[in-house]
């Protein structure tokens, strides 16, 4: 098959898709990308596109490798052109092959070798009837361009088309045939390496994205209840859920505005649901009041705040990791609270286990923090475990202690060791429960008491103890010493994870140190041995350097060098090794 | 009808001598045990104001939570314990005010529950500042030169919003009141009391006088509420003679009802299903 061959045997491509939002991009990716997996290799699947609905200028990257993928690429070596704008962007920074459609693109049609034209929406319109099987057509151009048998996308396109009858079937295979037809022998010049047959042998993998995994982690953890006001990253979890309320009896609600999200999900928290919440930054900051009173009322609370490039609306379908500091500080007063950022899709799915069984045991709001670039992107995941999801309640009032109460004699808020007071569910037979927002005694009433404010604001903070006992350390990679640690967190694991991979094929000693469990921080984060040691370099896709300034206020360690990166795009591989070859580092 | 007594708490009670409010909490006492409800099985949900204190001087359940915001945590705690009875209780500040779009699409849900609205026409905790239903040309303190603004008509936006339940009570006709919030609990879908409450503090205007004055009850032989247009009519009665009873009733389909909760286990109660999770990878394979 042609796809870029390493000196070490193994395949990278990347298969760039661009024109008009609206053209299908997606559905092209999509169906290569199912196609690669099934022949047992790798895909990372990326967008980049702009917010709006038709137009504009749009790409789909798809990346394929022999081994896992988990960053795009900046290389592109198959350029495919639906629209004349993506050809006149990108011609001149291909490495392999561009396919463009010459019924588009009349004048100044480019020559020269690299250059394949293909009249996608005219053969579609001449075979299929209509210019939108056209993405069909690119399907099988590509196959062949990528050394793919046709039969696999033949496959494929069956059972996408199968709901809507045989005739758009097989009118949309005869489209991908001509493709295929058209393309076939014209990938020479890129070396060639062994594509594995599929079925037989082949391990079965998942192709999904960061979104539909928080999804699965939350049905995984029986979640009950999600309310939401939609917003971009984050519309995707609350979609999914709302795909599958029926066959889980789950509810979705969508709220009139994130003031009423937050406080629907408290409210169902409350009464003794698994309830979450999902937005961007700037819904977040609607709900910020609400995450006050999860704190004071002690009501569990877990909130997923896909990060995008702010402040205010910024770019609303791009990526950025610029909501840390606001996250683990937002909303009045001083409660405890957790924060999680999942550097991959089965870090994302754990992550909402995990945000449940904290939020329900210490009683108090728990952030699992997304981006862009890890809800929107496609991974190739083998299927998670379903082990260790802490589908348990906790810290509830238990059976004998109900017993040895008398009538209503239930107080919600008992001073504890721990700070944890046993959590009372409305409706139990012979008990009532107070939850206040003000400060309150603890029976839950309204109080001035200077003692008592005393009381509750220390057993509050005492839960941070018990929750950074909770928090996994970092991912430390090589296990002995390394000569350098890039040190990331959340979604930047990808770019880092491949960039140390590479320095070390070229014999630099380099690792990585990656926080998915980011707040409280341990008193030492990362190992004295290490700090002491090896020279350190943050990688963070914000301009400030973040999680850098948490370091230093939680743990008092600072790190000098840092790449940072906010111009709304994910960091790739190469040009974090350009960064740090260049000195950065 | 079960002991009045069982809902009495021992927190002791903070309004002012005199407040109307006294009359809505002995009614709203009335209306539980007339209904034979336990205190375990009501939920009250507030916000904050004098009346958001409410739920503290009765022995239910209670989520005080913040200002404007008791409808949306009453949503969820409803639609995840629909075997709740759920009561929302606040001001007119924290409902027709900072939880106004809270209010509009409460009707919109038709959860069935109550909202309690105290309307005293001013702003009590804040010490005396104009709301949104302060009569026109009333002197406060953020309406030095008197209140341009007219007040809004609450119950003329229930009727508009096709409110399940829509009422209005008087703190000084505690009967009335009881029998009416009684009905609102009984009625499936959202039910809205707006209840008309003197402020002896802040509102020297509309005094316990200027309601008794004002104020009579529809005749239930004569008005029937289910005629949308009447009760649109009759909402923006406001003036010499202002209506109680209940204005607007429509029979329209609970959110319970809708969302397939009505007769199935309460979302809290319900526990993962293993044989479902099970398949949950089953739809991403490639």
């Amino acid at each position: 098959m042609s796809m870029n061959k390493g000196e070490n045997g193994l395949c990278d491509l990347s298969v760039r898709i661009g024109g008009e939002a609206g053209q299908g991009m997606n559905s092209i990716s999509s169906l290569l990308g199912r196609a690669f997996v099934r022949h047992g290799l790798h895909v990372f699947i990326h967008h980049d596109v702009m917010s709006r609905i038709r137009g504009g200028h749009n790409f789909t990257q798809i990346r394929v490798s022999s081994r896992p993928v988990t960053s795009p690429s900046a290389r592109v070596d198959i350029l495919v052109c639906l629209d004349k704008n993506t050809l006149d962007l990108y011609k001149d920074r291909v490495a392999g092959l561009v396919l463009y459609d010459d019924g588009k693109v009349k004048e100044s049609a480019p020559a020269g070798p690299k250059f394949l034209a293909l009249p996608m929406e005219k053969i579609a319109e001449e075979t299929g009837g209509s210019a939108r099987m056209a993405n069909s057509v690119a399907s099988g151009a590509l196959a062949a361009l990528t050394g793919l048998s046709l039969e696999p996308i033949q496959d494929l396109l069956a059972e996408i088309f199968s709901g809507k009858g045989d005739k758009v079937v097989q009118a949309n295979r005869e489209c991908a045939r001509r493709g295929y037809e058209r393309m076939e022998g014209k990938r020479e010049g890129l070396p060639v390496c062994d594509l594995p047959s599929p079925g037989k042998g082949v391990r079965k993998r998942m192709l999904i994205t960061g979104s539909e995994a928080m999804a699965l982690g939350a049905l995984a953890a029986n979640v009950r209840f999600y309310s939401a006001y939609p917003m971009s990253p984050a519309t995707a979890i609350m979609e999914y859920l709302a795909s599958k309320q029926k066959e889980f009896g789950i509810v979705v609600e969508q709220a009139e505005d994130e003031i009423a999200a937050v406080n629907m999900a408290i409210g169902a928290f409350f009464s003794g649901a698994r309830a979450m919440t999902g937005t961007s930054g700037g819904g977040l900051a609607l709900m910020v009041e609400g995450i006050s009173l999860a704190g004071m009322t002690e009501t569990p609370l877990v909130v997923v705040d896909c990060q995008r490039p702010a402040p205010a609306t910024g770019f609303p379908t791009r990526t950025e990791q610029a909501d840390l500091l606001y996250v683990t500080h937002c909303a009045h007063g001083e409660f405890p609270r957790a924060v999680l950022a999942p550097g991959n899709v089965e870090q994302a799915f754990r992550s909402i286990g995990k945000a449940f069984y904290l939020a329900e045991k210490y009683q108090t709001p728990v952030f699992v923090l997304g981006d862009q670039h890890l809800n929107d992107s496609s991974w190739t995941v083998e299927p998670f475990a379903m082990d260790g999801l802490f589908t348990k309640p906790q810290s509830l009032v238990s059976e004998r202690m109900l017993k040895d109460m008398g009538p209503y004699e239930y107080s919600r808020y008992e001073i504890t060791d721990s700070g944890i007071s046993p959590r009372l569910l409305p409706g139990t037979p012979g008990q009532v429960l107070y939850a206040d927002s003000d400060e309150h005694t603890v029976e839950g009433h309204i109080t001035e008491s200077a003692g008592v404010r005393n009381a509750m604001v220390e057993k509050r903070l005492r839960k941070l103890a018990g929750l950074r006992e909770e928090m996994a350390g970092p991912r430390i990679f090589p296990d002995a010493q390394a000569d350098s640690y890039l040190v990331c967190w959340g979604s930047t694991l990808g770019a880092v994870e491949e960039t140390v991979r590479g320095l070390r094929e070229d014999g630099a000693n380099w690792g990585y140190i990656h926080f998915s469990e980011l707040y409280p921080l341990a008193e030492e984060p990362i190992p004295r041995e290490i700090t002491q040691k090896a020279r350190l370099v943050a990688v963070e896709n914000n301009a400030l350097g973040q999680f850098c300034k948490l370091l230093r206020m939680e743990a008092g360690l600072h790190i000098e060098t840092k790449i940072l990166k906010y111009d709304g795009r994910p960091f790739t591989p190469g040009e974090l090794r350009e960064k740090l070859e260049k000195g950065k580092g | 009808m079960a002991d009045i007594d069982i809902f009495k708490s021992d927190d002791p009670i903070a309004w002012c001598p005199g407040c109307g409010n006294f009359g809505i909490l002995n009614a709203l006492k009335r209306a539980l045990a007339q209904l034979g409800l336990k205190p375990e099985d009501v939920l009250l949900v507030s916000g904050i104001g004098q009346a958001a204190k409410l739920p503290h001087y009765l022995r239910c359940n209670t989520f005080n939570g913040l200002h404007g915001r008791a409808l949306p945590a009453a949503t969820g705690a409803k639609i995840a314990g629909h075997d709740l009875v759920v009561i929302a209780v606040g001001g007119d500040g924290d409902g027709y005010a900072e939880g106004g779009n809270h209010f509009i699409h409460a009707m919109r849900r038709n959860l069935d529950m109550t909202y309690l609205v105290h309307n005293n026409q001013i702003y009590g905790l804040t010490k005396g500042q104009a709301s949104p239903t302060t009569d026109k040309d009333m002197v406060t303190g953020t309406t030095p030169g008197g209140n341009f603004l007219g007040p809004e008509k609450p119950l003329a936006l229930a009727v508009a919003a096709d409110c399940g339940f829509a009422a209005r009570g008087f703190a000084g006709e505690i009967d009335h009141l009881a029998g009416l919030i009684e009905q609102a609990v009984r009625h499936e879908g959202f039910s809205f009391v707006e209840i008309l409450q003197p402020c002896v503090s802040f509102n020297k205007v509309n005094t316990f006088a200027w309601y008794k004055e004002r104020v009579y009850v529809l005749d239930e032989a004569s008005y029937d509420p289910a005629d949308r247009a009447a009760a649109f009519q009759k909402a923006l009665e406001w003036g010499d003679r202002i209506p109680l009873g209940v204005i607007f009733r429509s029979d329209r389909r609970t959110y319970e009802d809708l969302a397939g909760l009505k007769g199935a286990k309460p979302l809290r109660d319900r526990n993962p299903d293993k044989e479902k999770l099970a398949g949950i990878f089953e739809e991403f394979f490639a």
